[in-house]
């Protein structure tokens, strides 16, 4: 349908800028923070797409748990990536 | 005015309903363009607010409001019949709302005192005087 | 015509997104990015309801939009959280400097 052509270009627009962003910035709490976004507009590309089991893992392993693993590894590292 | 504001909405629609579902339908468009109305402004508030928890502020207002409206929008627009399982799925567009209406507030408040203890000094009135004699528009 | 409001509705949301992106990307302390991604969190629960609406499946939808609510807040949580205990920035490189004296003399 019309609608979801629309969406998905914002979508996927979205995508690209969170995931430059997650890279390029310099905490690196920012970046795991930004990286949950990443997956949280990944899911709902799933979800757009029509693949919604796909779009229920995604958003719990993606978002859920990968972020707070991330923000727990960084909480024994030094906040600032020095590259 | 109801009947004048009806059929100007729906005036091409086929599927027009009987009475009860358009007064509906038009509870639902108006609530989903206010929620947008909210929205406009919680995003120019993040745009051009200078500081951090002036933009905060604008952010966790506008946000939850505007996503309270368009839930509740959406869930008098889809209400096609009086049957249960339409009943069924109000209540649960509802209760989204109620949870969004409880979480956003708290995850605001938590990331404000995080920032506060972060030693992130609000902006004080010299500042924006600075800032604006330097020409930076956004500190 | 629910179809067409869904339609509308999506495409000024994702319109509507664009200054949190610029948020993102541009925003002077970290802070003001992981708020951004709080207001993203949430607004991806309304995006979910209106494909709901486009595929006329609204019931599954909803509980997509729920989970999502319940994640972004959690994630939301636990940052904030775990900025709390941790020291600032500053006396972690104050330390830094400390350590590096003490080892030069």
């Amino acid at each position: 349908m019309i609608g979801l052509e629309i969406f998905n270009t914002f979508i996927l627009l979205l995508l690209v800028v969170a995931a430059v962003t997650s890279l390029w910035v310099k905490d690196l709490l920012v970046s795991a923070v930004v990286f949950g976004v990443y997956s949280f507009l990944m899911c709902l590309l799933w979800a757009e797409m029509g693949a919604v089991d796909v779009a229920f893992t995604e958003a719990t392993v993606g978002a859920g748990i990968s972020t707070v693993v991330l923000v727990a590894t960084i909480f024994h590292l030094r906040r600032k990536s020095n590259d | 005015m109801i009947e004048s504001l009806s059929t100007l909405v729906l005036a091409t629609t086929p599927d027009a309903g009987n009475e009860g579902f358009m007064l509906l339908k038009i509870v639902g468009i108006v609530s989903g363009i206010l929620g947008l109305i909210f929205f406009l402004g919680s995003a120019v508030g993040m745009l051009r607010f200078p500081d951090f928890y002036t933009r905060m502020h604008a952010a966790g207002k506008g946000d939850t409001l505007s996503t309270m409206l368009m839930l509740g929008g959406f869930g008098f627009v889809t209400m096609d019949d009086f049957s249960l399982g339409s009943w069924l799925l109000l209540i649960k567009i509802l209760g989204v709302v109620l949870f969004i209406y409880l979480t956003t507030p708290t995850s605001s408040h938590a990331l404000m005192r995080a920032a506060f203890e972060d030693d992130e000094m609000p902006m004080t009135e010299e500042d924006l005087k600075k800032s604006k004699k330097r020409g930076k528009k956004k500190s | 015509m629910t179809e067409w409001f869904a339609i509308i509705m999506g495409t000024c949301l994702f319109v509507l997104m664009i200054p949190v992106i610029y948020r993102i990307c541009v925003g002077p302390t970290g802070f003001d990015r992981i708020l951004a991604v709080n207001v993203i969190g949430t607004k991806t629960a309304v995006l979910l309801v209106i494909i709901g609406t486009l595929y006329d499946r609204v019931e599954m939808f909803v509980d997509f939009a729920l989970t999502y609510a319940l994640l972004n807040f959690v994630a939301a949580i636990i940052v904030s959280r775990y900025l709390n205990r941790t020291i600032s920035l500053k006396e972690m490189e104050a330390r830094e400097k400390a350590k590096k004296e003490a080892k030069a003399s």
